[in-house]
Parts: C-alpha cells; sequence; structure tokens
C-alpha cells in the first residue's frame, strides 16, 4: 500500500520534471541535474541526522568515494551508467560501514568531530595517491548521450533524466524504508536510546545500518555530481561541500524528505539567482561576488527565525495536515547537548 | 525546437536589416579596409550582423570563471576586473569594428565544481562567444572538454599548464601565459649556470604547475646537484616539514614552484627556522607586491612583524611582461594609464598588468577575427600567429602549437620592483630544445592604446 503510494507520487513527479526539464532551457536541465545529485545525498544526510539522531559534519567525504568510483570505473572499465550508479552507491556504503562502525561508539560532538576529520582527510589521498586518482586536477567523466535520442538532443536534459531518475529512485526506497520496521527503530532509538535497548534493539547494528544506508546514498549522490561536473576532483569535495549538504538538511527540515528537496533547491538555485540579480544591478565585482555568500546565510537565519523546523516542518504548519510531516529539527545536535537543557536525559 | 530557430532567424535577419540602416546612416567613415586572414566569410565594409552566439551588431559578450572569493582570492581577484577595464576602455574608443565588448566573469571560488556550474550558465544560459582567461589549472581542467565539446573559443587561459597546447584534443583551447615547462627551463639554466655546483633544493605546488616546472629545471639542472625535492598541498598551510628536509639537505639554493601565498609561507618558515637560503621564485608566485602584502599580513597573524619589501630583496625570478616599475617601457606607460582611469582603487601590481595584457591579445585576435567573425574565426586568427604585443617574447601559435607567450628574461626583486638581469630567453617545450637569447626589441604600445585591426 504504501509502496504503491511513493511509487505512484514519485511517477508524477517524473512526469512533471520530463515536461520540465524539455520547456526549460539547457542551463536549467543543467541545474536540475545539479539539484537532483544533491538531493539524493542530502536525502541521506537527513534521514541520518532527522531518524537515527546520529550527526555527521563529513558527508562530503562519502560523496568524494563514490564519485572517485564512478569515475574509474568509466574511466577503467566503461562500464554502463547504471551499474556505475549501483556500485558507488555500494562502494561508498562500504566506506559508511567502516565509519559507522565506529560512530556507533561515538556520540554527539565526538561524532560530529570523527566525520569532521573524514571530510578534511580524505580529499588528500587523492593528491597522495595521484597517480590513480589524478592529483589535484582529478579525473574527467565523460558521458554520451545515447544514440537512440539522436544528435540533436540536449546532453544536460539527458543529464537531468537520469540523475532525477536515480534521485526519484533513492527517495522512494528511502520513503519505504522510513515507514518500514527499520524506519521505526531508528526514531525509536533516536528518541531514547535506553528505552530502544530495553525493547530489544540492537542499538549498535542499528545507528551502523543508518551509517550505511545514508553514505549509499551519498555516494550515488557524489557518482550523480561526477556526470554533471564532467570531473571529479578534491577541491570539489571540500568542507564547505560537507556543511551545505548539513545546512540544506536543516533548512529543509531534518528528516523529511520533501525537506531534502527544498533544502538542496535552495542550494543550487539561490547562488545564481542572487548573482544575477546582483550583476544585473551594476554592482562592483567585489560586493557582487559576495552577495550569493550573504544572500545564503539571509535565507538560513530567515528561514530558522520563522521556520524552527526547516521549511517542510513551515509548509506543513501554514497547510495542515496535507504536507508530509518533518521532523522537529536539532534532534541529533540537542540531545548530546551540555547538560543545561534539562529535558534532555542524555546518554553519556 | 524548429519554430524557435525559425523565429531565431527572423530575429536575426530583422536585426540585420536595422543594423544595416544604422550603419548606413551613422558610420560610413569608420569602416576601416580590414586585411583580415578569415576575409572569406568577413567582408571589409557593410553592416554588421549576429554572425555568432554571443555577437549582436552592437555587442561582444564573453564570459570568464575568476575565483573573487575564497582561497585563490587575494591578488588575483585583481585579474578579470583589469582585463575588464581594458575592455571599457576600447569600448570607449569605438570597441572592435564598433561593437563593444561586455565582459561576465563569475566567481569559482576556485573550486572545480564551481567552475562547472558558472561556465555551463555562461555557455548554455548566457550564451557567449568565447570563454576567455578561466583562471587556474584543476578549476579549468573541469571545463575544457565542455568547451570543446560545446565548440566555444577556449582563448587566453589563466595558467601555465603545458596540457592547454593539445590542439588534437582541444582544438577550442588556448594557452597564454609562458607555460611552466619553458618558465622552468628559463629559470634551471640561470640558477645551473650562476650557482655552479651549489646544493640546490625543489619546494613545488604538488599538481600540474610544479610538476611541469620541475619538469623544466630537471631539464637543466644535473640531477646529481638537486638534494631535496619538497612538494607541498596547496589545502595544506603547514610547510614546516617540507622546509625542514630542505633546511636538513643544506641546500643553498631554493626553487619555488609556488603560488603567492605559499611563497610567503616558505620564506617565514625559512625564517623562523633560521634557514637563510638564496630563493628563486616562479612569475606565478613573486609578484612582489603581493608577496610582500602577504609575508606583511601572515606574519602579523603570527604575532610578529616583518618587512615585506625587505624579505622579497633580492629573490630571483622571471617575467615575461616588462618590469612594472619602468614607465619609460610605452607597454608599462599604457597600463599605468589604464589603472588610473579605471582601477584607482587596485594597487598597481603583477596582477592588473596580467589582466590588462591579456586582454590586450584577445582585442588583438578579435581585430584579427574580422568584422563579422563566426567562432571558426577567431580560431583561425590565432592559428596563423598574432603578432608579438605587451610580453617580451613573441606567442607560439599557430594550427599545431595552441602555447603562447615563448620567452622570459630573469630578474631579481629589488625594492618592490624586478630588475632584468641578462637578455630575454626563448625556448621551447621539449627537453632538449635549447635556450636562446631573443634579441629583437619588443614592439612599442600603438599610441592609441588599441591594436590595429
Amino acid at each position: 500500500m504504501t509502496l504503491a503510494r511513493h511509487v505512484g507520487a514519485a511517477l508524477a513527479v517524473a512526469v512533471v520534471l520530463a515536461i520540465l526539464t524539455i520547456r526549460l532551457g539547457p542551463f536549467r536541465d543543467y541545474q536540475i541535474a545539479e539539484a537532483a545529485a544533491y538531493v539524493t545525498a542530502v536525502a541521506g544526510l537527513t534521514y541520518l541526522i532527522g531518524l537515527s539522531g546520529q550527526i555527521s559534519i563529513g558527508h562530503g567525504a562519502f560523496m568524494a568515494v563514490g564519485a572517485y568510483a564512478a569515475a574509474l570505473l568509466l574511466l577503467h572499465l566503461d562500464w554502463p551508467l547504471e551499474a556505475v550508479f549501483a556500485a558507488s552507491a555500494v562502494i561508498a556504503a562500504a566506506a559508511g560501514g567502516i565509519i559507522g562502525a565506529a560512530a556507533a561508539r561515538l556520540r554527539g560532538p565526538y561524532l560530529a568531530g570523527a566525520t569532521l576529520m573524514l571530510a578534511v582527510a580524505l580529499p588528500s589521498l587523492a593528491d597522495k595517491y595521484a597517480g590513480v586518482f589524478g592529483g589535484d586536477q582529478g579525473l574527467s567523466v565523460a558521458v554520451t548521450t545515447p544514440a537512440w535520442l539522436g544528435t540533436t538532443f540536449p546532453p544536460t536534459r539527458w543529464l537531468a533524466w537520469i540523475t532525477c531518475a536515480a534521485a526519484l529512485i533513492t527517495l522512494v526506497l528511502l520513503a519505504n524504508l522510513g515507514r518500514s520496521r527499520i524506519g521505526r527503530s531508528w526514531r525509536a532509538l533516536r528518541d531514547d536510546e535506553i528505552a530502544a535497548a530495553l525493547s530489544g534493539l540492537n542499538v549498535a547494528r542499528m545507528r551502523m545500518l543508518a551509517f550505511v544506508v545514508s553514505s549509499a546514498c551519498a555516494g550515488l549522490g557524489g557518482a550523480l555530481l561526477a556526470v554533471v561536473t564532467d570531473i571529479v576532483s578534491p577541491g570539489a569535495f571540500n568542507l564547505a561541500l560537507s556543511i551545505s549538504l548539513l545546512t540544506a538538511a536543516i533548512l529543509g527540515g531534518l528528516g523529511s524528505l520533501a525537506g531534502a528537496v527544498w533544502g538542496s533547491l535552495v542550494l543550487v538555485f539561490v547562488p545564481t539567482y542572487v548573482t544575477d540579480v546582483a550583476n544585473s544591478h551594476g554592482l562592483s565585482s567585489g560586493a557582487s561576488s559576495n552577495v550569493p555568500i550573504a544572500a545564503y546565510g539571509v535565507v538560513l537565519i530567515v528561514v530558522m527565525l520563522v521556520f524552527p523546523s526547516g521549511i517542510q516542518g513551515g509548509l506543513r504548519r501554514l497547510l495542515g495536515p496535507v504536507a508530509p510531516a518533518a521532523r522537529p529539527p536539532f534532534n541529533a545536535l540537542r540531545r548530546h547537548a551540555p547538560a543545561s537543557e534539562k529535558q534532555e536525559e542524555g546518554t553519556r | 525546437m524548429r519554430r524557435t530557430h525559425r523565429a531565431n532567424l527572423a530575429l536575426v535577419a530583422g536585426t540585420a536589416v536595422v543594423a544595416m540602416v544604422v550603419a548606413a546612416c551613422g558610420s560610413s567613415g569608420t569602416s576601416t579596409p580590414s586585411s583580415s586572414s578569415s576575409a572569406s566569410s568577413s567582408s571589409s565594409s557593410g553592416a554588421l550582423t549576429a554572425s555568432a552566439p554571443g555577437i549582436t551588431p552592437t555587442t561582444i559578450t564573453i564570459g570568464s570563471h575568476q575565483p573573487l572569493t575564497g582561497v585563490a582570492a587575494p591578488g588575483y581577484d585583481e585579474i578579470a576586473p583589469s582585463s575588464d577595464a581594458y575592455f571599457k576602455y576600447v569600448n570607449s574608443r569605438g570597441g572592435i569594428y564598433g561593437r563593444k565588448i561586455v565582459y561576465k566573469y563569475l566567481n569559482d571560488q576556485y573550486n572545480p565544481a564551481l567552475t562547472s556550474t558558472v561556465v555551463h550558465q555562461l555557455v548554455l544560459q548566457d550564451n557567449v562567444y568565447a570563454i576567455f582567461n578561466g583562471l587556474g589549472t584543476p578549476t579549468h581542467l573541469a571545463v575544457a572538454p565542455f568547451l570543446n565539446a560545446q565548440k566555444v573559443p577556449d582563448v587566453f587561459v589563466a595558467s601555465g599548464c603545458e596540457c592547454w597546447n593539445s590542439p588534437a584534443k582541444w582544438p577550442y583551447t588556448y594557452g597564454w601565459q609562458i607555460d611552466y615547462i619553458r618558465e622552468g627551463k628559463i629559470l634551471g639554466n640561470y640558477i645551473e649556470q650562476h650557482f655552479k655546483g651549489k646544493r640546490i633544493g625543489y619546494f613545488y605546488q604538488d599538481d600540474e604547475f610544479g610538476m611541469d616546472g620541475v619538469k623544466g629545471l630537471d631539464a637543466e639542472i644535473p640531477k646529481s646537484q638537486v638534494v631535496a625535492r619538497e612538494s607541498y598541498d596547496p589545502t595544506n598551510v603547514n610547510v614546516g616539514p617540507q622546509v625542514t628536509k630542505l633546511k636538513a639537505a643544506h641546500a643553498q639554493v631554493v626553487i619555488s614552484f609556488s603560488v603567492p601565498a605559499f611563497t610567503a609561507l616558505l620564506q617565514l618558515t625559512s625564517l623562523k627556522l633560521k634557514f637563510a637560503p638564496q630563493f628563486a621564485v616562479s612569475d606565478v608566485g613573486s609578484d612582489p607586491i603581493t608577496l610582500a602584502g602577504l609575508l606583511e599580513s601572515f606574519a602579523k597573524q603570527g604575532g610578529a612583524t616583518v618587512s615585506g619589501n625587505a624579505l622579497t630583496q633580492g629573490i630571483i625570478t622571471d617575467g615575461y611582461l616588462p618590469s612594472l616599475g619602468d614607465m619609460s617601457n610605452s607597454w608599462i606607460a599604457l597600463f599605468s594609464k589604464i589603472h588610473k582611469e579605471y582601477l584607482p582603487k587596485l594597487p598597481f601590481d603583477g596582477n592588473v598588468a596580467y589582466g590588462i595584457a591579456a586582454a590586450y591579445t584577445f582585442v588583438q585576435a578579435m581585430f584579427k577575427a574580422g568584422r563579422n567573425p563566426t567562432r571558426q574565426d577567431l580560431l583561425n586568427a590565432i592559428n596563423s600567429g598574432l603578432p608579438q604585443g605587451p610580453s617580451v617574447a613573441p606567442y607560439a601559435y599557430s594550427a599545431t602549437d595552441h602555447n603562447g607567450i615563448t620567452g622570459a628574461y630573469i630578474a631579481v626583486i629589488k625594492n618592490g620592483e624586478l630588475v632584468q638581469k641578462g637578455p630575454v630567453l626563448v625556448t621551447d617545450t621539449s627537453p632538449t630544445g635549447a635556450i636562446t637569447p631573443y634579441t629583437t626589441p619588443q614592439p612599442p604600445a600603438p599610441a592609441s592604446g588599441i591594436p590595429a585591426p
């Protein structure tokens, strides 16, 4: 029943996206493809934080794993695209499993610190093993539009199609997972780990599973991003990327898949839009190059003030019960906050 | 699709008619006889048409990606505004065959993923005629395949990577500044001759920039003389381990292929470790004004005070544009005039000169491409060679060579300025190619400051 509803919704969205990509210009298609890549990664992250109650400041590193896996597979083995995407997700999931095993033992700020370290350290491996990973200039990723679409088919529309398809499939799978026994278990251990353990849940295993799932999503997102931007290089997977994924998840509404979509749209479209506006108003280049960064900050502050539970939470409040629920924000952050916050039991 | 295409055609035809009327009324006297090599596709007089994407009867729109914020911004963020200043200068004096250049440069923060986004925007949405002077090796590598697939001229990349010279793979891409291999050879040759038997250490950025430079150095300096080869990662600002190793190897000369921030870190760390070799720094990382500023601000962050001017004193480097202090040079006088008129807030440094000089080269190429150039006309114009401009050595451009400036002079920094040592030297990129003095004097800048069509 749930599955049918989710698949139905995804198909409806797919039709809308298909119409949009045909009607809009090639650069909008490119942005849609970019947004779809981010949606895939942010959806995994929002589940990790919002459902299982663990934080990761290093999800950009898992995107890097997926992206490099995709680039290497395309470059050396020339696999078909679907296989490359699946393999990237699996490889990133394996990396997530290793980190998750450690993460299951860490809490709050320590987990944040460990994942932060990952985000900082991992990209420099590309420099260390420049022979394999191409060093600072990275590896180029070339994807050709299939012949059956004809030679005049815009390549960016094809990119938008494959990335949106991958993103939608991911969202459907995640939506089902969230409603399943696993999703309920995650919520249980997020709300009270001791109670969850007493009820017979294997806390460590569930926490690790959350990490595996979310890093698989990040890996797929990274592979999609690699295909969209034609290149994987360490500069693209810096700390700023990890932080912006986290921002998108919080901005959209933690734990909400629709929120992941809103957050990613803000991530992709706001900077371009603001740059265009700033340039068209004749601001000096020094000023206009900083305006998008400032605008992003303003959006973040305003959303957090007006909709403390993110955009999806805000929509839900405005529209009533129509929009699906978004989790209360900052659960992952708050439950391990200093003892001054009384209502939290905290696990130490 | 087909309908929009037809509508576009109608639009083009319409504008062409309007342009013809305007041209017939207004500018009968300004049409200049063109000796363009690509005159086949563009008549020497007559209407200005929308001959290519990004070209209208009144404008030429070009784009670029530049680090306007972020780690690479200090210094480099002056380049695009300086190019833009030169374009404004040309626009205010008649433009290119009457068309004004619109230069749209977007901030990529030196992040290849963002480079990809902004260049897609410039090409797919803003419909630029060409990408001009896109800055950075890792960043531009992210978009060179896309630009070539889209058949968009990708001219005068702001990086000395030899990789831009791949006419078979990337026919639309052209380098501009002296490539790092040639530069390494010229620097290495000088060090080999003037520091015979001394112990030499390398300090270089761990990417194509540094490695191409080392390739050039190794072609000139005997391997046995090199006692240490230390690379740095531009994202890690601690160069202590590298400097310690250079010191432990008792290097007497340290040759550095580094960006300005890391030249400053190398010097400050050496100072701290009481290590005082002779420094030789490639052009990219040795602009005296940028370097002195960085040295002072980094030292201040570390709680110390140094004189940037004193620390840069005596650094051996090379230059491919005339020395900025030489006001008797007509090019420097032109740069200074444009700087005063359009860029009063920026320091008059190497980045400003770089931006103006690259823009001058673009204007040269556009004049040569003809009155109504297609994108191919621009390639043809460059492939048939460009006359020497602001650079001290000629360009290499031909159908089979997409490298730019072919030579440089050795200089020593004195009181914040480059003092030339010896003649301009030219060479090629092969390890065995000779380094020869280039004695033909540099042609002076045109009095108008604008290249002759």
